[in-house]
């Protein structure tokens, strides 16, 4: 078997094609063992792995913390808002104060675009990226994708549209390196305040009419519209929103094929998806959350292996 | 490197159907029985054994299925190469049945050690057996033996035993390789 080109998972554009196949066969694995009677496995009884969350998280916290337990890793957590970065400690003294605890790893997730990055040039445990302010999302993206290879048979020339804010959304940006990576076709479709100025650049298709953007593709990938990070208005009123951008069973109804759904949470009921759309089979919603776990198994697993002793 | 024949066809073949009689001696009909073949080489003997206790002594319902010890092998990040996983297809929980494990070689037996504990996920086994075609002596780290063997041999450290199996595309046939 081989393994993965990088030590740290900073991002999807540090990965290769690869790195994704190879991820997610051990992900397939992990799945099978996440479904047994007892979803445990030894394997990381000797590493240990702090989650740092300098911003608020509630699935991709327990999502990972979950992963590194049933790889029998020693975890532990640590939130900005219970810590002394409030008392004005530097990124980097806080993370080498909890490393001189002897930590292998660390799951990160900071406000701050290249985060990540920056903490990999100066420390020397693995570092996964759990979100870096609208930058990247990497093992969201992931998890999108096997989420599709498993509905789809593979991701490979599958028509993906991302609706919604673009802008300021790294679960966006993750996954439409990870999608071309794959060779699927990616269009982003939402207000245009909301998408980027020069995201066409990155070769995807740009749409602003939603119905156009579902009669196109195979699966649509609607996100949340980020309020907490908006300091304008971007559109008039979020029923106009509804209107023009978000998805209702009725709208499917109307289109002469089946488009897979999917959010990657927290779903507003209602705004960008209807309940009777994230309820329905058409949505695989809630796959992607079992899929996650497996999938940060793997990422995990994976990085571990290249730790040496 | 020179390289000796153990078994040839006609040999393994003579010892897959005394093994075979062996478990139906203990096992009757299997009823209560499963086979569980190590991933990756034991899935192939596994499976020769099933089929010649099926087509040659008619035994109905024998469940047989395949366990991946990597995730619980104990030399993640030891050695210089990354752990190749496999799948497991266990479709039957092992609670309170007897379990035969069946692998190829038994070297030092680590793996051994390792299905044990990986075993455990899908239940409390009543009893668990090991059936090895080649019984490499004096090369154990660990205090484990087979119940049923097909040939024992005598391998010094820098001698390996290669299984290599007729689905693979060449004769079954058991190769002692000295490197």
């Amino acid at each position: 078997m081989s393994e993965l080109s990088v030590n740290h998972l900073l991002g999807i554009k540090y990965l290769n094609k690869n790195d994704i196949k190879l991820i997610f066969e051990t992900a397939d694995h992990f799945k099978e063992v996440i479904n047994r009677p007892i979803k445990k496995v030894p394997s990381l009884r000797d590493i240990t792995i702090a989650n740092l969350f300098f911003e608020n998280s509630t699935r991709t916290k327990l999502s990972f913390e979950l992963a590194e337990k049933r790889l029998s890793a020693d975890v532990i957590n640590f939130s900005a808002s219970q810590s002394s970065v409030k008392k004005g400690e530097t990124l980097i003294d806080t993370v080498n104060n909890i490393l001189s605890m002897k930590v292998d790893m660390v799951v990160m997730r900071h406000p701050n675009p290249g985060a990540g990055v920056f903490l990999s040039k100066h420390i020397k445990a693995s570092i996964i990226n759990a979100g870096d302010g609208a930058h990247e999302h990497p093992t969201q993206a992931l998890l999108d994708s096997y989420s599709i290879r498993e509905r789809l048979g593979e991701v490979k020339g599958k028509k993906v549209v991302i609706v919604g804010d673009i802008l300021h959304s790294r679960v966006a940006l993750s996954n439409i390196f990870a999608l071309q990576l794959q060779g699927a076709e990616v269009m982003v479709c939402g207000p245009k305040t909301l998408i980027p100025k020069y995201i066409s650049s990155l070769g995807v298709k740009v749409e602003t009419n939603l119905l156009k953007a579902l009669n196109w593709c195979d699966v649509a990938n609607m996100l949340r519209v980020q309020n907490e990070r908006m300091d304008v208005s971007y559109f008039p009123s979020t029923r106009e929103y509804t209107q023009q951008y978000g998805v209702s069973k009725a709208l499917l109804d109307s289109l002469n094929k089946e488009v897979v759904i999917m959010h990657p949470g927290p779903i507003n009921r209602g705004v960008e998806i209807t309940s009777d759309v994230a309820d329905s089979d058409q949505a695989i919603i809630l796959d992607q959350v079992q899929n996650g776990v497996a999938v940060r198994m793997a990422v995990i697993y994976l990085l571990a292996s290249k730790i040496k002793q | 490197m020179s390289q000796k024949v153990l078994l040839n066809a006609k040999e393994v073949n003579i010892i897959l159907h005394r093994l075979a009689c062996q478990l139906i001696e203990n096992h009757n009909d299997f009823s209560n029985t499963v086979l569980i073949g190590l991933q990756p080489r034991g899935t192939y003997l596994a499976n020769r054994l099933a089929q010649i206790l099926k087509e040659s002594y008619k035994i109905k319902n024998l469940e047989l299925g395949f366990l991946d010890i990597t995730f619980f092998r104990d030399d993640f990040r030891r050695g210089e190469k990354p752990l190749e996983a496999n799948s497991t297809q266990i479709d039957f929980i092992v609670e309170d049945k007897k379990v035969v494990f069946i692998d190829d070689v038994l070297y030092t037996g680590r793996s051994v050690r390792a299905a044990l504990t990986a075993i455990q996920s899908f239940g409390r086994p009543t009893e668990i057996e090991l059936l090895t075609l080649i019984d490499r002596r004096f090369s154990r780290h660990l205090p484990i033996q087979p119940n049923y063997r097909g040939r024992q041999v005598d391998a010094i450290n820098q001698e390996k035993v290669i299984v290599q199996w007729d689905e693979q595309g060449q004769a079954d046939t058991v190769f002692l390789i000295n490197q």
